[in-house]
């Protein structure tokens, strides 16, 4: 159990998504997750380890180490992942609650039901429309306020996305003020710049896809307001390509869903 | 043998659960094992290496540490982990027994041996007690073992070989005061959907048991 099963519970969700959210799918799996468990982690390792403070006194570095890094960079980022991949799930459980339906409803034999089989239903791509289009705007919603949240925090908390060499600390145990040197602290400036920078794509993806999202709904309200008898399931040959083309994107990074969309 | 095997298990039963027992499957995944396995870890990780007592005397760390710490609190989350999801395997094991049984008398007993009803509501409804009430104990084991969810910087011991009262610091109280924070408050959520979801079913079936009477009763 590791960030590969978070890996194979987004991927289903993949294929449900518009094409800015795949492309924060993939922003979220390479720039992020592979980075943290790669690089990051490594960085950090041995953080408490080489914390040397400027003093015999014992005690003197523990308490200075948990003064100034309450919560370490690593393990904040490692919940700020955690906590902004979570909305998808909304997604993928209301996707499996409509595969779920439209199963009942083919094996009472319902005229109504346009599938052949139960095959058709496990392999079908729903449409971001109706209450999936509010689930997903939601989810949407809710993965901007978990990564403004998370940034803000991080920048309270350390005054600032630098690290400094050093840091002068009079907690006591310690004597007067003492001297404590940060292991890495340039290394560790540019991964926490880094992380910041995707973030911040990251937000602009997401506000790009809500835009995106609330101007294709205004449109086909206006439209349909405007030409009552265009029929809602109808898809243009534009459409269909761009479905086609979706497809092939999803196709190329797609994990299959194993427990949440049977 | 590691934590898939948890996961393998937890996935196997949410086929014949409830909504709400989906739900719970998802945050026992996310929020407790991922967070458990990504981060929480590290953090405990190097917990009696520094553990640093005031003083020079041989093993004077190592038994004030003991003292403090009789089982460490990541590894009583861990256990936590898996004691709470053991519940759901009666009934993946009563899924088991029906589909044996439909086997050895060669023909259809159960309309499908899915279906919540009868003996698997009942297997359900028992696992659902179960999950909070060790979930309850475990908390409250938590709250006794370290009076309460904070962790102090400094603790002072005085147990032989140590020459007097010594201090003794732990190292990341804060962060392990967060992540402990945490775990209560995710513990309570799981607490909650369990409740609910006990009380949920037994509504659901009591109505249904009350308008079958009532229709054979006007029969």
């Amino acid at each position: 159990m590791d960030w590969g099963a978070l890996q194979t519970i987004l991927g289903g969700v993949n294929k449900h998504s518009t094409s800015i959210g795949k492309i924060w799918l993939t922003v979220l799996f390479i720039f992020r997750i592979m980075i943290l468990v790669v690089a990051a982690e490594r960085v950090w390792g041995d953080e408490q380890d080489d914390f040397i403070c400027n003093t015999l006194q014992p005690g003197c570095k523990n308490v200075c180490y948990d003064h100034f890094f309450p919560i370490s960079h690593i393990r904040l980022w490692a919940l700020q992942l955690i906590f902004v991949s979570t909305p998808a799930l909304l997604v993928a459980m209301h996707v499996a609650y409509r595969r779920h339906e439209k199963k009942r409803q083919f094996r009472k034999g319902d005229q109504k039901c346009e599938y052949k089989d139960i095959e058709e239903i496990r392999a079908q791509r729903f449409r971001i429309e109706g209450s999936l289009w509010w689930t997903y705007t939601s989810s949407i919603f809710f993965r901007l306020v978990f990564e403004a949240v998370f940034m803000y925090a991080f920048y309270f908390m350390y005054d600032g996305f630098r690290m400094p060499r050093l840091m002068k600390c009079s907690a006591w145990p310690c004597p007067n003020t003492v001297d404590c040197f940060v292991s890495r602290p340039t290394e560790k400036t540019v991964f926490t710049i880094f992380m910041i920078a995707v973030s911040s794509i990251c937000i602009m993806l997401n506000v790009a896809e809500l835009c995106y999202l609330l101007v294709k709904f205004f449109l086909k309200r206006s439209r349909k307001a405007g030409n009552p008898k265009h029929h809602p399931n109808h898809e243009t040959k534009e459409e269909t390509k761009q479905n086609e083309m979706n497809e092939l994107i999803s196709d190329s990074c797609q994990n299959t869903v194993t427990g949440f969309s049977s | 043998m590691s934590w898939g095997f948890l996961r393998d298990l937890l996935s196997g039963v949410n086929k014949y659960s409830t909504g709400i027992g989906r739900i719970w499957i998802a945050i026992v995944f996310i929020f407790r094992l991922l967070v458990y396995v990504v981060a929480a870890e590290n953090v405990w990780k190097y917990e009696h290496d520094e553990f640093e007592c005031n003083t020079k005397q041989p093993g004077c760390e190592n038994v004030c540490f003991d003292h403090f710490f009789p089982v460490s609190q990541i590894r009583l989350w861990a256990l936590q982990l898996i004691i709470v999801s053991t519940p759901s395997l009666l009934v993946v094991f009563h899924v088991a027994y029906r589909e044996s049984r439909e086997k050895r008398h060669n023909q259809k007993l159960y309309r499908s041996p899915g279906k919540m009803d009868g003996g698997l509501l009942c297997a359900y409804l028992v696992s659902l007690i179960l999950k909070a009430g060790f979930e309850i104990v475990f908390l409250v084991l938590f709250y006794k073992l370290y009076n309460g969810f904070k962790v102090p910087r400094l603790v002072k011991c005085d147990m032989r070989p140590c020459p007097n009262a010594v201090d003794c610091y732990i190292s990341k109280p804060t962060e392990k005061m967060i992540f402990l924070y945490f775990l209560v408050a995710t513990s309570g959520v799981c607490i909650v959907l369990n409740v609910s979801e006990l009380s949920y079913l037994i509504f659901k079936y009591s109505i249904k048991c009350y308008m079958k009477t009532f229709s054979k009763k006007q029969q």
